[in-house]
């Protein structure tokens, strides 16, 4: 158990809190990192997705991008931009970006899809404008599976730039490639078991904002027992999947 | 491209490291996910548990879990088996949640036929509900190998080798040709191993095949990769 006890020193040595390589200025840059880049990634897929789930066009092309991007290994696209753009922030930024974008755009476009169709025709028989049903209609009711889409690119971006420090001066993650090549125990352990805690904290608050964002009637109509009836598609599209971590 | 050329016996070596990592993970999480999801979808106490559990699971970071784990089951940090035991761990993350699922979209009705005809539970599963889940175990078990495949990688950076120390040292070296093989050769392994799984699909439940348009297309991993 002496990992553990430098472990919990290295956690608790005051020299650890303060200063540039300190915790509290590596999380802020983790977290003003990770929120830059959703916020970029969100501008890009959200209206896309929207557009595509309030169309229902070009799904197939949304389908086969995202597809292709997920295939892609997250450590293969952070080096192949950093020989590109260099070493620094900007590789992780790029690289990133384009990884957030699948959950983001899924979430947009099945949020919407899940919708019932008879409900947005009843939104237009009583005469809403497609701006109306979009905001009013297709958004409250897409939120669920939106907000689950940007949980999904919340914790990949978060896993993501833990990476991202093996290229870059930056993040948590430091401590982690830090601690391996000068084999402090302490520091690589430390620094894991700090980017877990930020990990499950986010999926947490997430989960919590999914509950919350379901409109009020929505659940009052739900069954509450998912195992009535076979709805094999109901089932699958539940799942959910944050590849390239 | 002549770094590739040279290199081929390199590819090929790396390439067979990685299935040493993915291959055993992805069967190994099959294996354990199976009875969870079945403790998942058979009693509401343990399906909250499970389900809540794994889902935290799978929200540990990969390159941390790497580091951690060897602590916690005294591999070594470079070792395969710290790398297949925490993909593992991913697999069955996923995993778990489309047995549960998949269990639970069987009809009951047809449980409850097979019970009257005179099936007993332990027959019921393996004979019944287990082949009628199949097409959404596959489309689950197809996801976690994609996302297997593409998580080895990762083990790189602490020095496990895998396509993913084509990235490394590609990184250190200045050569590019080097990462966009290594990044071809995960895809198209990625690819392979799925083709081998809807193969193996179709060997295994020749049913799912005429209604191909139908339940194919409910089942497709974008559908899976969806949301939650």
């Amino acid at each position: 158990m002496n990992f553990l006890t430098e472990t919990v020193a290295w956690l608790l040595d005051p020299a650890n809190w303060a200063g540039d390589g300190g915790i509290p200025t590596r999380l802020a840059q983790h977290l003003i990192f990770t929120v830059v880049t959703l916020l970029v990634s969100f501008a890009i897929a959200v209206p896309a997705g929207f557009a595509i789930g309030h169309t229902g066009r070009g799904r197939s092309v949304a389908v086969a991008t995202s597809g292709a991007l997920r295939a892609i290994p997250t450590l293969g696209l952070l080096t192949l931009v950093a020989l590109w753009v260099g070493i620094g922030l900007n590789a992780p930024f790029v690289a990133l970006t384009v990884l957030a974008i699948p959950p983001l755009l899924a979430g947009a476009y099945t949020g919407f899809e899940a919708i019932d169709r008879k409900i947005i025709d009843a939104a237009r028989a009583v005469g809403m404008s497609e701006a109306q049903i979009l905001i009013k209609v297709e958004l409250p009711l897409g939120l669920p599976l939106l907000i689950g889409g940007l949980r999904s690119a919340t914790l990949q971006v978060v896993a993501t730039a833990t990476l991202a420090a093996y290229i870059a001066d930056f993040g948590l993650g430091r401590y982690l490639f830090e601690g391996l090549r000068t084999r402090d125990y302490g520091q690589m352990l430390g620094g894991s078991i700090l980017v877990i805690i930020l990990a499950i904290v986010l999926e947490g608050v997430f989960a919590l904002a999914q509950k919350l964002v379901v409109p009020r009637g929505v659940t009052a109509g739900r069954p509450t027992d998912i195992r009535n009836g076979s709805s094999r598609s109901r089932a699958v599209m539940e799942l959910s999947i944050e590849e390239g971590k | 491209m002549t770094w590739i050329w040279s290199n081929l016996d390199l590819i090929w070596d790396r390439t067979l490291d990685h299935l040493v990592l993915s291959v055993p993970s992805i069967l190994l999480s099959f294996a354990i996910a199976l009875p969870l999801g079945w403790l998942a979808h058979r009693y509401r106490a343990s399906r909250a548990v499970i389900l809540t559990s794994v889902g935290l699971l799978y929200a540990i970071p990969s390159l941390p879990l790497f580091i951690v784990l060897p602590f916690i089951v005294g591999t070594s940090i470079r070792s395969p088996l710290n790398l297949i035991i925490a993909l593992t761990l991913y697999g069955v993350a996923l995993m778990v949640r489309v047995v549960a699922d998949g269990l639970s979209s069987v009809d009951r009705d047809v449980q409850q036929s097979a019970t009257a005809v005179g099936f007993s539970g332990w027959t019921v599963f393996w004979q019944v509900e287990l082949p009628l889940a199949g097409p959404v175990l596959l489309a689950g078990l197809r996801v976690v190998a994609v996302s297997t495949v593409s998580l080895a990688t990762v083990g790189a950076v602490i020095g496990a080798q895998s396509l993913g120390s084509l990235f490394t040292d590609g990184i250190q070296r200045g050569i590019q040709a080097e990462i966009i093989a290594g990044i071809i050769a995960t895809v198209v392994l990625a690819l392979a191993l799925d083709a081998a799984l809807v193969l193996l699909g179709r060997v295994l439940m020749p049913w799912t095949r005429p209604s191909a348009t139908g339940v194919a297309a409910r089942i497709q991993p974008d559908v899976v990769e969806a949301d939650r």
